[in-house]
């Protein structure tokens, strides 16, 4: 069974975080992988391209404008998950994956509202015992107003 | 600037592979990750820490295969192609080599970022495929396994 504080937190929106995606910070993220492409880097290349700027790779969203002692993906609300859970009894999280549905490319010197909202919390039998999957929805709007992406990411509470 | 490989459906069929992309994660890469994404686990860059968490060393960020694969598909379709849904999973560790000198790994381990096309069609006006993707260690171990649907340019 649930623990009846993990099932309210269902549905449950965290706080809007804006981002800014700069194009520094773009060059760095494409540095990281080793992913050369033009259109992370090359102002003039990419203004040629059909994108007619420099685009983040897909999944970079840029950094809080605020300061915040946040890692990509974690929130508040995330925490909230975690200590809701851990408190039930599932004190060890793992990582069970990331999904992306990518609608418009991030551009540099988009600015982005993310909000990440609790989708679902349920509990499996695995032959190693019960353990109990989490799931936060994060979406990303830019200042048009579209939906540029929303991430699913998956913990595995054991 | 060399203009990229433009990749079209038509010439995509099932079971086609994926363009595999090598990598060879070194402790600076990881160095450099936690940087650029704001993901600071000392998990990653300390051995203590490592060895207290039980995976013995520091691991490659799960964060990190993933952006990797993300490469590994935008690399693929080119630059008219677009990539519409993407996940992965992790499921197992990877170490990543140490260090030579400032700007080179010691020899060691290539990761390599691989897929399959496992469906071709056509969704309202948009020519997609989907295609299993995963990352092989040294080893031809999968450590990492996800899927990916894209929409690719058509000659049509």
């Amino acid at each position: 069974m649930l623990p009846q504080e993990a099932t309210q937190l269902i549905g449950k929106a965290g706080e809007t975080v804006i981002l800014e995606v700069e194009k520094g910070a773009i060059k760095k993220f494409a540095d990281a992988i080793g992913d050369r492409n033009p259109l992370y880097w090359d102002e003039e290349y990419a203004r040629n391209s059909r994108y007619g700027s420099i685009v983040a790779p897909p999944g970079f969203f840029g950094w809080p404008t605020k300061w915040k002692r946040a890692m990509p993906f974690f929130s508040e609300l995330r925490q909230e998950v975690i200590d809701t859970i851990t408190k039930a009894g599932y004190s060890r999280v793992l990582d069970g994956g990331i999904e992306f549905d990518f609608f418009q490319p991030v551009r540099a010197g988009d600015t982005l509202a993310s909000v990440p909202r609790v989708a679902s919390i349920q509990e499996r039998e695995t032959k190693s015992g019960k353990m109990i999957l989490s799931i936060v929805e994060t979406t990303y709007t830019n200042q048009n107003g579209d939906i540029v992406a929303k991430a699913h990411q998956t913990l595995i509470h054991r | 600037m060399k203009m990229k490989k433009q990749l079209f459906w038509e010439d995509v069929e099932e079971r086609s592979e994926v363009t595999p992309l090598p990598k060879v994660a070194s402790r600076q890469m990881l160095v450099k990750w936690a940087g650029a994404s704001g993901d600071f686990n000392p998990l990653h860059y300390e051995d203590a820490f490592a060895d207290s968490q039980g995976v013995g060393k520091p691991i490659v960020h799960g964060q990190l295969k993933r952006a990797w694969l993300v490469q590994l598909m935008s690399d693929w379709i080119g630059e008219q192609g677009n990539l519409k849904k993407f996940s992965c999973q992790f499921r197992a560790m990877d170490y990543p080599r140490l260090m030579k000198d400032m700007f080179e790994p010691q020899e060691g381990e290539t990761w390599w970022c691989k897929g399959k096309v496992t469906k071709k069609y056509v969704e309202g006006d948009e020519h997609c495929v989907d295609c299993d993707i995963w990352i092989e260690n040294g080893k031809s171990e999968v450590t990492t396994r996800g899927n990916a649907t894209v929409a690719l340019l058509s000659r049509g």
